[in-house]
């Protein structure tokens, strides 16, 4: 027995192999399962999402605090104004004192 | 209409990995077939193709586009097979006193009438895949595309990065070796 004619025979046989080119089910999402593990992490985009979430709590907030505001002051002319009320408070005694001069 | 290979890439390489998973389900046939060729078990040929995708989506930057996606594809594939066969190398069957029933009934044929012995038989391929596994890793690795695969010398030195010259002394080197195994065969059986 020649190894020559044997090793023919047996490259011949591996050549009529069929090709087993058979794929387990969903193995692309499991390679693709696997490269989206391996996707270095974003610090940006960690941090990024939760300061838009505040972002927009806080600009939501402010918005109802302007609405509120606008929606319970009291009338102008139900009571004297703020500032007219301030004046006499802060003037007060120099009022007095300018009275006593004269 | 679907997208080509080439507007795939593109979108993957601009950032829309999801774009990548067409071109899996399109080559992973033949990436398996390929792996198939070079290793036995179930679970490492599903290392071996998982790998090849990996190493293909890291490189994808480095695609030209100079030659079709599959045959880059294809000699990441050989490459990876070639580096599972050197890690693995150790493991290399050493003794052939484990050929099975069937391998010897086949092997006994040949003996008496080498023309009846058919080529078609499993008991063949098994032999073939067990011959090759005692092969040293450059050496099967030629076997398998020149022989078996029936690829010129010029595109496995494409595939392997190898020069013609080198391909050609492998190749060389590698039918050596698979005569010596076989003749160790016939002696430890026939002797």
């Amino acid at each position: 027995m020649k190894p020559n004619d044997l090793q023919t025979k047996l490259i011949r046989a591996a050549r009529q192999e069929p090709l087993q080119d058979r794929v387990p089910y969903a193995f692309e999402r499991r390679i693709m399962a696997r490269l989206a593990a391996l996707q270095p992490v974003n610090l940006w985009a960690l941090w990024g999402r939760p300061l838009w979430r505040a972002a927009l709590s806080c600009v939501a907030l402010t918005v109802l605090c302007g609405i509120w505001s606008m929606t319970a002051a009291p009338k102008a002319d139900a009571t004297d104004s703020f500032s007219q009320a301030f004046d006499r408070a802060v003037f007060a005694s120099s009022d007095q004192h300018l009275e006593d001069v004269w | 209409m679907e997208p080509t290979d080439a507007e795939l890439i593109a979108a993957v390489i601009r950032g829309d990995s999801a774009s990548f998973e067409p071109l899996i389900a399109k080559y992973q046939a033949r990436v398996f077939a390929t792996a198939r060729r070079y290793a036995r078990r179930e679970s490492e040929v599903e290392d071996i193709v998982q790998e090849v995708f990996i190493k293909a989506y890291q490189k994808l930057g480095g695609f030209r586009g100079e030659a079709p996606f599959e045959h880059w594809l294809m000699r990441l594939a050989v490459r990876t097979c070639y580096d599972f066969l050197r890690a693995h190398q150790r493991n290399r069957e050493t003794a052939f006193t484990e050929l099975t029933q069937p391998e010897c009934d086949w092997l006994d044929q040949y003996v008496t009438a080498p023309d009846n012995a058919d080529e078609n038989a499993d008991a063949a391929r098994q032999l073939i895949h067990r011959i090759l596994a005692r092969l040293s890793p450059s050496n099967r690795l030629v076997i398998t595309l020149l022989e078996i695969e029936e690829r010129t010398v010029k595109e496995i030195a494409e595939i392997t990065g190898w020069s013609i010259p080198l391909v050609k002394v492998r190749a060389f080197r590698a039918r050596a070796e698979m005569r010596k195994i076989l003749a160790k065969i016939t002696k430890e059986k026939y002797m």
